[in-house]
């Protein structure tokens, strides 16, 4: 068998036949309602979007400040919060023990 | 008054997105005649031609007008099909056993009388159907191109994006697969 012969006749049939250029009814009207469907969640996308990296932020932040607190030299010394905060509120009962 | 092109186009770029109607409905026949070329099913032409306009649609901004918007739009047509091709490869490695009986007639004429197996029949069309799906999807685009619709390499290299050598390259390796495909489907029959 002619291979190469082969191959040209078949080339000669797929040139005959041509595909049809019909397009389905209303194809047009389907991608215009499809683009305009389109269009109002890419605005949403937007917002949704923006408060998602908002959000991201906050909480990079309150990673941060958190991290600084924990690891801060302020948090290494031996003066404690809770224990100013008694010392404070108690020096008045202190003085009034010291007072003769 | 019917709108120029250019009036349309910049009408969608403004943001009114019922002005791409008109040049959806102008060019979708040579849209959906290129696709035919590519994939059976008619769901799938279609699904083709939809990508088609979205993609058209969404990289507007970067149609500059240099060339007719037809070009501009031929080929994205072209690299969609290319791209559905390489989503959709199938049947490549199926043998050639299960012919039907007027591709086996057509095939029988062409081997006791080439010159009476006619290229119009409608065997020989369905036999090129089965050789084309075998392809690897660049050999399959190459063949349609240069082959079936008869362009240029240098139109090929435009609608393809691929360089001119590439092109060449290519198709002389299509040639050759197509040629091993042709073989065996003789061979499958005849041996």
């Amino acid at each position: 068998m002619d291979i190469a012969e082969l191959q040209k006749k078949l080339i000669a049939a797929a040139r005959a036949s041509a595909p049809g250029d019909q397009v389905p009814y209303a194809f047009e009207k389907r991608v215009t309602a499809l683009l305009a469907s389109r269009v109002a969640p890419e605005n949403l996308d937007g917002w949704v979007r923006g408060l998602w990296r908002a959000a991201m932020s906050c909480v990079a932040v309150a990673l941060l400040c958190g991290a600084w607190t924990f690891f801060s030299p302020a948090a290494a010394s031996s003066t404690d919060l809770s224990q100013n905060f008694e010392t404070t509120l108690l020096a008045s009962v202190d003085q009034a023990d010291q007072a003769p | 008054m019917e709108r120029t092109e250019a009036e349309l186009i910049a009408a969608v770029l403004k943001g009114d997105s019922a002005s791409f109607e008109p040049l959806v409905q102008k060019y979708s026949p040579r849209v959906f005649a290129t696709a035919r070329r590519y994939a059976r099913r008619e769901s799938e032409v279609e699904d083709i031609a939809q990508e088609v306009w979205l993609k058209a649609f969404d990289k507007l901004k970067g149609f500059r007008g240099e060339a007719p918007f037809e070009h501009w739009l031929m080929r994205m047509t072209v690299r969609t099909c290319y791209d559905f091709l390489r989503g959709h490869q199938r049947n490549r490695e199926s043998s050639f056993s299960d012919l039907s009986e007027p591709e086996s007639d057509w095939l029988e004429r062409f081997v006791t009388a080439p010159e009476t197996a006619s290229d119009n029949a409608d065997a020989a069309k369905t036999l090129i159907g089965r050789v084309l799906e075998r392809l690897s999807p660049q050999a399959r685009l190459v063949i349609t191109l240069l082959e079936i619709e008869d362009r240029s390499v240098k139109e090929i290299a435009r609608l393809t994006g691929w360089s001119v050598p590439l092109v060449k390259v290519r198709a002389f390796r299509a040639r050759a697969e197509m040629r091993k495909i042709v073989s065996k489907m003789a061979k499958d029959k005849y041996l």
